[in-house]
């Protein structure tokens, strides 16, 4: 990824927004615009993702707790204010969604691999707990339903706009961002934290503020699945939820900034598909996992540009780019 | 709230805390030799588990046969699982976080498979008929079974412990925690030890698996739930400490049991709390020896 020119993946981005922008001419079903807008905000969620496991390589198997809370912002708001407090309520969730990162980080950022990971989950599931056993106020596994967003919003079409510029937006910034040197800090945190501290680095600061940064757009994602479905759940805060966009990520190629966004498509796409036939998923997502860990752990991006990079006369890109990895 | 009371409950969480440091004790001993984490241990509970229930209720086996059953069943997957797929990605760059997700497709996959082969509705195991009876002991009653589960559970601890300290296996095994490159210098087939300290840690969740079957029903997606309860009291004990494990498994068991009866709606939050508080004031564990921190 840092090898990669910056204009290239302003191109990406650009080319993604002009065929996601084009869907809602070009459907046939209003079905479709839904799995478009479903792509969409995985998507996101999958980029903010990676900005830690990717990018940082902080594993957090606890992100949904951050998702739900964007979700539960805009849908309790909706629920129990009315339908104008749809995006107060979003912001309200992303507003605790990164105070409770920021709280939450300093207790488990302190320790590292694969402890870190399992306590991400811990907490996760802390959340789960609370908003499914808060039956009284969340609605518990019944969720909120007729989540509507306010005004011109009501329509499909123009939320869907919404949601394609936002996430655009966001995914724009986090690029920046991976691109920044604060990005290239993250990814000297991942390969080698000792020699970050030499360099007079904070190692625990920059994980702090990715972790962060990263719930806050996953809370933003969260928000806007609940304008798209009209509906939150309390499965939002669940581990497989974590695990969902963890699968996302590693099929799309964690080594790639528009990886996680091209799992995100795969990924919605094959459960649109597969999910009509079958109630076995997790056996499908669990096998599809076990063969890109073993097999292909670059991820289908990875694998792609790799066999870019080995084509004749590009020799001497592969070289550097193993270089500047 | 009168003594016997107390008392019944001090045994149910005692038989809690049983089960949860024979799957940490697992979860810790591969930790410990092949700097694994087997975030599917859970899985292999579950897996015992409906073993020993196919065993015992459906083929109308002994307790005990199923017990070992269960346990050798699960072993042998775990056996499997470790030199077919694991054993590939160690050594890869990122290897820890590849680990996770090696054995979070573990998870997903048993999932299933369990709900292919058994269903999804719960299952009941019977308590061997010697047990299922009550020890009164001047006016308090306790199931025989809590009581017998603590007993075979102190045992195990007991005998792992020694095994590991004063057997040649136990020696190989401690030796590959410290350095495994010496080791097979010495001629030891380093990754068969681990592959064989897999297949124990596993067996051990596997009949943790039957001998909980009893008490808890039995369902598909028990992993996750045994997962985190013994990973809480991994991280509680300090990492990689064996007798530290088994004090916070008391008190994860205790604050469980005692949650339950007080707080019903809520209890399930309480271990969270102990282990949230543990990590703000002692990071490096309740019972780990204080070291100096790193930035």
């Amino acid at each position: 990824m840092p090898s990669k020119p910056k204009t290239a993946n302003t191109w990406y981005l650009l080319i993604f927004l002009v065929l996601f922008s084009l869907v809602p001419v070009l459907k046939t079903t209003n079905y479709q615009m839904l799995l478009a807008a479903h792509v969409l905000v995985w998507g996101l969620f999958a980029v903010s993702f990676n900005m830690l496991f990717g990018v940082t390589g902080m594993l957090s198997f606890g992100q949904a707790l951050y998702y739900g809370m964007g979700a539960y912002g805009a849908g309790l708001c909706v629920k129990y204010l009315g339908q104008a407090w749809f995006f107060p309520g979003m912001a309200l969730g992303i507003v605790l969604a990164a105070v409770t990162a920021w709280l939450l980080g300093h207790l488990i950022i302190r320790v590292s691999g694969v402890f870190f990971t399992m306590l991400t989950l811990a907490f996760g599931q802390l959340g789960w707990q609370v908003m499914f056993k808060w039956y009284s106020f969340t609605g518990g596994d019944d969720g909120v339903q007729n989540i509507i967003p306010p005004g011109l919003f009501s329509n499909k079409v123009i939320y869907y706009y919404l949601v394609l510029a936002l996430v655009g937006a966001s995914i724009w910034f986090l690029g920046r961002l991976s691109a920044s040197p604060m990005g290239l800090i993250l990814r000297c945190v991942r390969q080698n934290p000792e020699r970050v501290r030499f360099l007079g680095r904070r190692v625990r600061r920059n994980q702090q503020r990715i972790y962060i940064i990263s719930s806050l757009f996953t809370a933003l994602a969260g928000g806007l699945m609940s304008g798209v479905d009209y509906s939150i759940h309390t499965d939002m805060f669940y581990w497989t939820t974590s695990g969902h966009v963890i699968l996302m990520s590693i099929l799309g190629g964690i080594g790639q900034f528009f990886g996680p966004l091209v799992g995100a498509a795969v990924i919605v796409t094959i459960e649109d598909v597969v999910g009509a036939f079958t109630e076995y998923w997790s056996l499908i997502i669990g096998t599809v996992m076990l063969v890109m860990v073993l097999g292909l752990p670059r991820g289908l991006m990875g694998e792609i540009s790799q066999l870019w990079t080995r084509l004749p006369g590009r020799q001497q890109a592969l070289t550097t780019r193993e270089e500047g990895n | 709230m009168d003594f016997s009371f107390i008392v019944v409950q001090l045994i149910s969480g005692l038989t809690m805390a049983t089960f949860l440091f024979l799957i940490a004790s697992g979860l810790t001993l591969i930790f410990g030799v092949g700097k694994v984490f087997n975030f599917a241990h859970g899985s292999f509970f579950m897996i015992g588990a409906y073993v020993g229930y196919q065993f015992s209720s459906v083929w109308g086996q002994n307790f005990w046969l199923s017990l070992l059953c269960g346990g050798l069943f699960a072993g042998l997957l775990g056996m499997v699982a470790e030199f077919f797929f694991l054993r590939r990605i160690y050594g890869r760059a990122d290897e820890g976080g590849f680990q996770i997700l090696l054995t979070y497709s573990f998870i997903l996959i048993l999932d299933d498979l369990v709900k292919l082969v058994w269903g999804t509705e719960y299952k009941s195991l019977a308590k061997p008929p010697a047990l299922s009876g009550a020890i009164s002991m001047g006016g308090i009653v306790v199931p025989t079974y809590n009581v017998a589960v603590i007993a075979i559970g102190l045992a195990v601890v007991v005998a792992a412990w020694w095994l590991l300290n004063n057997t040649r296996g136990g020696r190989i095994a401690r030796a590959s925690a410290l350095d495994r490159e010496m080791l097979s210098v010495l001629g030891v087939n380093v990754p068969m030890t681990m592959t064989l300290v897999f297949g124990i840690a596993t067996a051990l969740a596997g009949m943790t698996g039957v001998l909980a079957a009893p008490l808890r029903s039995v369902t598909p997606g028990a992993g996750i739930e045994v997962i985190i309860d013994s990973l809480i009291v991994v991280v509680l004990g300090g990492l990689g400490n064996f007798w530290g494990a088994w004090l916070a498994a008391l008190l994860i068991g205790e604050v469980n049991s005692f949650a339950i009866v007080l707080v019903p709606k809520w209890a399930t939050l309480f271990s969270y709390l102990v282990m949230a508080l543990t990590l703000i004031f002692k990071p490096e564990g309740l019972f780990a020896p204080r070291k100096v921190r790193r930035v």
